[in-house]
C-alpha cells in the first residue's frame, strides 16, 4: 500500500484547527461479501469549507457518502460529529444529526410543483383530522420555501409550478434547496453538475460556495477535476478504498490530483 | 432581497412575475379544464340544435341519474391512476357487490344498515386483497385486477344464483337512486354548502395573511360567489321537473370529499407523489407501498357505493349489472378528463366532467333514436380525439419548454 502524502493543515482556516471538524470518520471498512469496497478511510469536513471527494470509478467514493449519509452501514470504524462519537446506520439517524444528502438523480417528482418537492416526506400542516388526514399548511409551506430559496439566492420562475418545467440547473438547487430547508450542519451533494451544461454548472458551483458561506460543511463527490477546483477548499482522493492523499486546494494541482487518483507514477500503466 | 425583510416587495414581484408567467403558460398550452368544457358545449350545443328536448330539466335530470355510477367509477379511477396503479376490476366489484347487496336483503332478509355495511366491506376487502398482492407480491396491479375482474363477475353470478335477477324492495335502498329533494331541502342544502365553502375559504385566505402571502380576497370572494350562483341555478332548473335527485347529491359530495382528500391533504400529497416518482417518494420516507394499498382499498369502496347505487336505480341486482363496459366508459371518462395513464396527473373534478361528455353523448344519440352501436362509436371516438389533442398539446409544451 502506497503511504498517502502527508496533508499540511487540514483546515483552510487556521482558527479552525482549534475546533473539533463538524464530522470526522476514522479507519471506515465496508465489505460487499468477497469485495471490500473501503479499507480504512479516514475523512473529515469543517463547517463552512468545501472537501471535494475525488476517484475513479469503483474507488470507494459512492460507498462512503453512504456511509455518511447513512444508506450504508459501515462494518468498522469510528464517526465522530463536533467531536462526539456517534453511531450512523440509517438515513434518519443521519438527518437528525444534520446530514442532507442531495443524490444525483435528484429524487424530484416531475409532477408536482416546486414548494411540494421542497417539503416532499417532511409536510407541514394541521387540523381536526388525524394521521394522513391532515390538512397541508400551504401557506406555512410557501413562505418557509421562499425564505429558505431567497436565503441562498435561489431564483426559480414560479413555486407553483410542476418541476418538469425547470431547466436542470434549477431542478439542482430546488434538490439543495429541500436539503436545506431543514437547517442540515452537513449537505452531500453527488455529482450535482454530471447532467449540466457550462452556465448552469457555474450557477450550481455558486451555489456550493454559497452553502459554505452561509456556515454548512459541504461534501461534493465530482468526476469533473475543473469543478472540484473551482469550487473545493480541500480535495480528498480515495483510491481502492483507501485514502490517497489529501491537497489544500492552494497547494493542489491537476497533476497531482491524478497522480494520486491514479496511482502515483504508474500513470500510464494504469 | 429576503422575505424577511421585505415581505411586501418580495410578494408583489412574485405576483408580476406570476401573472405574467400565467398567460405564458396559458399561451404555451396549460389549459386546464378549458378543453373539455369547450367540447362540452359543443356536444350540447349540437344536441339541442338536433333536438330541442336536449336541454329540458327533465333530460338533464335523467343525464344526472345516467352519469351517476360511471361518474363514482371514474373518480375512483382517478384515485388510482394518479398513484400509478390500475384497476380493472371496478365493474365487476360493481357488479359482485349488487349481487350481495341484493342477496342479503331480499333472501336474507338483513337489515338495511347490516346489508350496506357488509355490501362496503366486500368492497374495500377485495380492494385491501388487490393491494396487497400488488404491494407485497409484486404482481403488476394490471394483472391482479384483470385476474379479479374475471374472478369477482363469476363471484357474482355465483352469489345470484341460478335466476340471474333477484328484486330489491328495500325502501331505502330504492330511494338512493329514485328519490328527490323536496326544494326548501335543496335549498337549505344548497346554502349550506355555500356557507361551508366560504367559511373555510375565508379561513384559509387568513392563513395566507398570517404567513405574509397575498390573501386573494377577490378571487376567493369570486369562487365563492361562482359556486352559489351554479348551485342555485342548478337547482332552481332541476325544481322544475322532480328535483334534485339523491344520486346527484351522492356523487357530487363524494367528489368534493375525493377532491380534498387528493389536493388538500397529506395523503393526497403522497399519491400524488407516489405516481409521479415513486422511488423519490420512498426516499423522502413516504410509505409508497402502503398508499398503493390504500388507494385501491378506496377503489374497491366506490365500487361498492356503484354497486348499491346500480341496485337501487334498478330496483333488483342482475347478472347484467357492472361488467367491463362499465369498467372502460370509467377509464374513458377518467382519461377526457385529463388523467395520465402513467400516473401522478389527474383531477376528480376531470373526471366528473369526462363522465359529463360520455353521459352527454350516449344520452343525445339516444334522444335522436340512435342505435346502442352508433353510441359506442361516438363514445371511443370521442375518447381518442380527447387523448389525441392531450397529447398533442403536451408535445407543443414540451417544446415551449413549460
Amino acid at each position: 500500500m502506497v503511504t498517502p502524502p502527508t496533508v499540511t493543515g487540514s483546515s483552510p482556516q487556521q482558527t479552525r484547527k482549534n475546533d473539533p471538524p463538524f464530522l470526522e470518520l476514522r479507519g471506515v471498512h465496508k465489505r460487499y461479501g468477497g469485495v471490500t469496497a473501503l479499507r480504512g478511510v479516514d475523512f473529515d469536513v469543517w463547517a463552512g469549507e468545501v472537501v471535494a471527494l475525488v476517484g475513479d470509478n469503483g474507488a470507494g467514493k459512492s460507498t462512503l457518502i453512504k456511509t455518511i449519509s447513512g444508506a450504508v452501514h459501515a462494518d468498522e470504524g469510528e464517526f465522530f460529529v463536533d467531536g462526539k462519537r456517534v453511531t450512523l446506520g440509517s438515513p434518519h439517524a443521519s438527518a437528525a444529526l444534520g446530514i442532507a444528502t442531495v443524490y444525483q438523480d435528484l429524487a424530484l417528482c416531475e409532477n408536482l410543483d416546486v414548494i411540494s418537492n421542497l417539503f416532499l416526506g417532511k409536510e407541514v400542516g394541521g387540523g381536526p383530522l388525524p394521521g394522513v388526514l391532515r390538512r397541508l399548511g400551504e401557506s406555512a409551506m410557501q413562505a418557509r420555501a421562499r425564505e429558505t430559496l431567497d436565503r441562498i439566492s435561489i431564483n426559480v420562475p414560479s413555486l407553483d409550478r410542476p418541476v418538469a418545467g425547470l431547466s436542470g440547473g434549477q431542478r439542482q438547487a430546488i434538490a439543495v434547496g429541500r436539503a436545506l430547508l431543514w437547517g442540515p450542519k452537513l449537505v452531500l451533494l453527488d455529482e450535482p453538475t454530471a447532467a449540466l451544461g457550462v452556465q448552469q454548472t457555474a450557477q450550481v458551483l455558486e451555489l456550493v460556495r454559497r452553502l459554505a458561506e452561509s456556515g454548512q460543511a459541504v461534501v461534493l463527490i465530482s468526476h469533473s477535476l475543473p469543478d472540484v477546483f473551482a469550487v473545493a477548499d480541500r480535495i480528498c482522493v480515495i483510491r481502492l478504498g483507501a485514502n490517497a492523499g489529501t491537497f489544500l486546494r492552494s497547494d493542489a494541482t491537476v497533476e497531482k490530483v491524478v497522480a494520486a487518483m491514479t496511482g502515483g507514477l504508474t500513470i500510464e500503466a494504469a | 432581497m429576503s422575505t424577511a425583510s421585505e415581505p411586501a416587495g418580495s410578494y408583489a414581484r412574485t405576483l408580476r412575475v406570476g401573472t405574467l408567467e400565467r398567460v405564458r403558460v396559458f399561451a404555451s398550452g396549460d389549459l386546464g379544464p378549458l378543453p373539455v368544457i369547450v367540447g362540452l358545449v359543443g356536444v350540447w350545443i349540437f344536441f339541442q340544435s338536433k333536438n330541442a328536448h336536449f336541454l329540458t330539466a327533465r333530460n338533464l335530470s335523467n343525464l344526472t341519474l345516467q352519469m351517476a355510477v360511471t361518474a363514482i367509477l371514474a373518480m375512483a379511477v382517478v384515485v388510482v391512476m394518479v398513484a400509478g396503479e390500475i384497476d380493472l376490476s371496478l365493474g365487476s366489484v360493481t357488479g359482485v357487490t349488487s349481487a350481495l347487496l341484493g342477496v342479503l336483503l331480499t333472501n336474507d332478509h338483513w337489515s338495511t344498515a347490516a346489508a350496506l355495511a357488509a355490501t362496503f366491506g366486500l368492497g374495500i376487502g377485495i380492494g385491501l386483497l388487490q393491494g396487497l398482492v400488488t404491494v407485497v407480491v409484486g404482481v403488476p396491479s394490471f394483472l391482479v385486477t384483470l385476474g379479479g375482474f374475471l374472478a369477482w363477475a363469476g363471484l357474482q353470478l355465483a352469489v345470484i344464483g341460478p335466476a340471474g335477477n333477484l328484486q330489491v324492495t328495500n325502501s331505502t335502498i330504492v330511494a338512493i337512486g329514485n328519490n328527490y329533494l323536496a326544494p326548501w331541502t335543496a335549498w337549505t342544502l344548497a346554502a349550506a354548502v355555500v356557507a361551508a365553502v366560504a367559511v373555510v375559504e375565508v379561513l384559509r385566505v387568513r392563513d395566507r395573511q398570517h404567513y405574509g402571502a397575498p390573501p386573494r380576497v377577490w378571487r376567493v370572494a369570486m369562487k365563492v360567489g361562482l359556486l352559489a350562483v351554479a348551485l342555485a341555478a342548478l337547482v332552481a332548473f332541476l325544481d322544475r321537473n322532480f328535483g334534485v335527485p339523491y344520486v346527484l347529491v351522492l356523487f357530487l359530495a363524494v367528489g368534493a370529499i375525493l377532491g380534498w382528500i387528493m389536493r388538500r391533504t397529506f395523503f393526497g400529497r403522497y399519491i400524488y407523489a407516489v405516481g409521479g416518482n415513486a422511488e423519490a417518494a420512498r426516499r423522502a420516507g413516504i410509505p409508497v407501498g402502503a398508499i398503493r394499498v390504500a388507494t385501491l382499498a378506496i377503489s374497491g369502496l366506490l365500487a361498492g357505493l356503484a354497486g348499491v347505487v346500480s341496485t337501487s336505480m334498478l330496483y333488483a341486482t342482475s347478472a347484467n349489472v357492472g361488467g367491463s363496459i362499465l369498467l372502460l366508459e370509467a377509464i374513458a371518462a377518467a382519461v377526457i378528463g385529463g388523467t395520465s395513464l402513467f400516473g401522478g396527473r389527474g383531477r376528480i373534478y376531470m373526471a366528473l366532467l369526462g363522465t359529463l361528455v360520455i353521459a352527454s353523448v350516449q344520452n343525445g344519440l339516444g334522444l335522436l333514436g340512435q342505435s346502442a352501436s352508433t353510441e359506442d362509436i361516438a363514445t371511443g371516438a370521442i375518447l381518442v380525439l380527447a387523448v389525441s389533442l392531450d397529447s398533442l398539446n403536451r408535445r407543443r409544451r414540451a417544446a415551449a419548454g413549460v
